[in-house]
C-alpha cells in the first residue's frame, strides 16, 4: 500500500506533464510555443504576490518570534485540555494555518518526541492532513489577482480548519479504538 | 477581519517582546519575514511559469473543456457563476484536481491559474466574486486525498504502519471540506459584493 502510493505520487506529475504535450501534439498544437506564450505569466504572478507575501510573513514571524504563539498556545491550552485535546498538538493546531514549514517541523517533533503511532502521534498527523496553511493560501490566491476585499473567505478557512481539528481528535479516539 | 488578525499578530508580538525584555525579537521577526516573503516569491517564479505554460497547452490543446464536461454537473453546482465552456471553469477543476491528489508544488500554480481567469469574470476587480470565494475556502480547506508528506514522515519515524491514517485524514479532511462549503454558502448572504 505504502509503495503503491508512493509510487503514484512519483509518478503523476511526470505521466500528466507527458499526457499534455502528447495531447497537445495530436491536435497539432504547437507546443513548445504554446507553452512560451503561457509561461511569460508567471514572473508577473510571482512579482504581483510579493507586497502580501511581505505583510503576511513579518506579521507572522514577529508573532511568532516573539514568543506570543507560545503564550496563546499556554492561554488556550486549559480549555483544550477540558475538551480532552493533546495538549502537545495544540502548537502544531495553531501553527497550521499560518505557516506550512512551520507545522511540518512541529509534526516531525511530535512523531520523534510521541513516535508516530501514539494517540498523539495519530492526532498530530490527521490534524496535518486535514487543515492546510489557510493564511498563506489567501494570500497568495487573493494576491496574484490584487483583491483587497476577500469578503468572508478568512473566517470561512479558519471555521473549516476548526472543524478538521476537531473532527481529527473525534475520528483518531473512535477509529483507533 | 484581516486587518484585526494582521494587527493582533503584531500587537501580541510587540506585547511579548516588551514584557520579556527583548523587543529586538520584534525587529528580528521583521527582518526574517520580508526575507522569507521574497525567497518564496522567488521561488515561485519559475515553478509557476512552468504550470502556466503547461497549462496554455492543455488550453490550447482543448483539454480544459473536455475536463469541464466530464465534471460539468459537480462544478457547476460549485460554481453556478462561472459559465461552463469558460477556461476558468477547466482551470478551476484542474486545479482542485491538483489538490485532491496531492501533487505538492504544482497546486499553488495551478491555483493561481484559475484565479486569473476568475478575475477575468469579475466584476470588481479588487473584490473577490462569490466564485473566488468558494474556491479559496476549499483550497484552504484541504482537499488532498493522499497525503504522500505525512506518510512519508511517518515512515521516517519509524511507524509499524505508516498508511494506516489515510482512512482517519480522509473522514477529518471531508469534514473541514463540507464545513467550509457549508460555512462559504452561509457567509455569502452576509458579505456581498458592494
Amino acid at each position: 500500500m505504502t509503495s503503491l502510493i508512493q509510487g503514484l505520487s512519483r509518478w503523476a506529475i511526470p505521466l500528466l506533464l507527458l499526457g499534455i504535450t502528447t495531447l497537445g501534439l495530436s491536435k497539432r498544437v504547437p507546443i513548445y510555443e504554446s507553452f512560451v506564450e503561457g509561461a511569460k505569466e508567471g514572473w508577473q504572478t510571482a512579482l504581483r504576490i510579493l507586497p502580501y507575501l511581505v505583510g503576511m510573513l513579518v506579521a507572522i514571524q514577529v508573532f511568532q518570534h516573539s514568543g506570543a504563539l507560545d503564550r496563546l498556545i499556554d492561554l488556550v491550552s486549559p480549555l483544550t485540555n477540558f475538551l480532552g485535546f493533546p495538549r502537545e498538538v495544540l502548537p502544531l493546531a495553531l501553527m497550521r494555518p499560518i505557516s506550512g514549514s512551520g507545522s511540518l517541523a512541529l509534526l516531525s517533533q511530535t512523531f520523534a518526541t510521541f513516535g508516530p503511532d501514539s494517540l498523539v502521534g495519530r492526532v498530530a498527523a490527521t490534524v496535518m492532513g486535514s487543515t492546510e496553511t489557510s493564511l498563506y493560501v489567501l494570500t497568495v490566491y487573493a494576491g496574484s489577482v490584487g483583491l483587497k476585499r476577500t469578503r468572508h473567505t478568512l473566517a470561512t478557512s479558519l471555521i473549516s480548519d476548526v472543524a478538521g481539528v476537531l473532527a481529527a481528535l473525534y475520528i483518531v479516539l473512535h477509529y483507533f479504538a | 477581519m484581516i486587518n484585526y488578525i494582521w494587527f493582533f499578530m503584531i500587537l501580541g508580538g510587540v506585547i511579548t517582546s516588551a514584557s520579556k525584555g527583548q523587543i529586538n525579537l520584534v525587529t528580528e521577526g521583521v527582518l526574517k519575514g520580508s526575507e522569507q516573503a521574497v525567497l518564496v516569491a522567488l521561488g515561485l517564479i519559475g515553478i509557476v511559469s512552468f504550470w502556466s505554460g503547461v497549462m496554455r497547452i492543455a488550453q490550447d490543446a482543448g483539454l480544459m473543456e473536455m475536463i469541464a464536461r466530464a465534471l460539468g454537473p459537480v462544478a457547476r453546482k460549485l460554481f453556478p457563476e462561472v459559465p461552463s465552456h469558460h477556461p476558468a471553469m477547466g482551470a478551476l477543476l484542474v486545479a482542485m484536481s491538483a489538490n485532491i491528489l496531492g501533487l505538492g508544488n504544482a497546486c499553488t500554480p495551478l491555483g493561481l491559474k484559475a484565479m486569473g481567469h476568475l478575475q477575468e469574470l469579475n466584476g470588481d476587480k479588487e473584490t473577490a466574486s462569490n466564485a473566488m470565494c468558494t474556491f479559496m475556502a476549499l483550497t484552504s480547506s484541504s482537499l488532498t486525498v493522499i497525503p504522500t508528506t505525512i506518510i512519508a514522515l511517518r515512515l521516517t519515524h519509524g511507524s509499524a504502519s505508516p498508511t494506516e491514517i489515510i482512512g482517519p485524514i480522509l473522514i477529518a479532511t471531508t469534514c473541514s471540506t463540507l464545513t467550509a462549503l457549508a460555512v462559504d454558502a452561509l457567509l455569502r448572504r452576509f458579505s456581498k459584493k458592494r
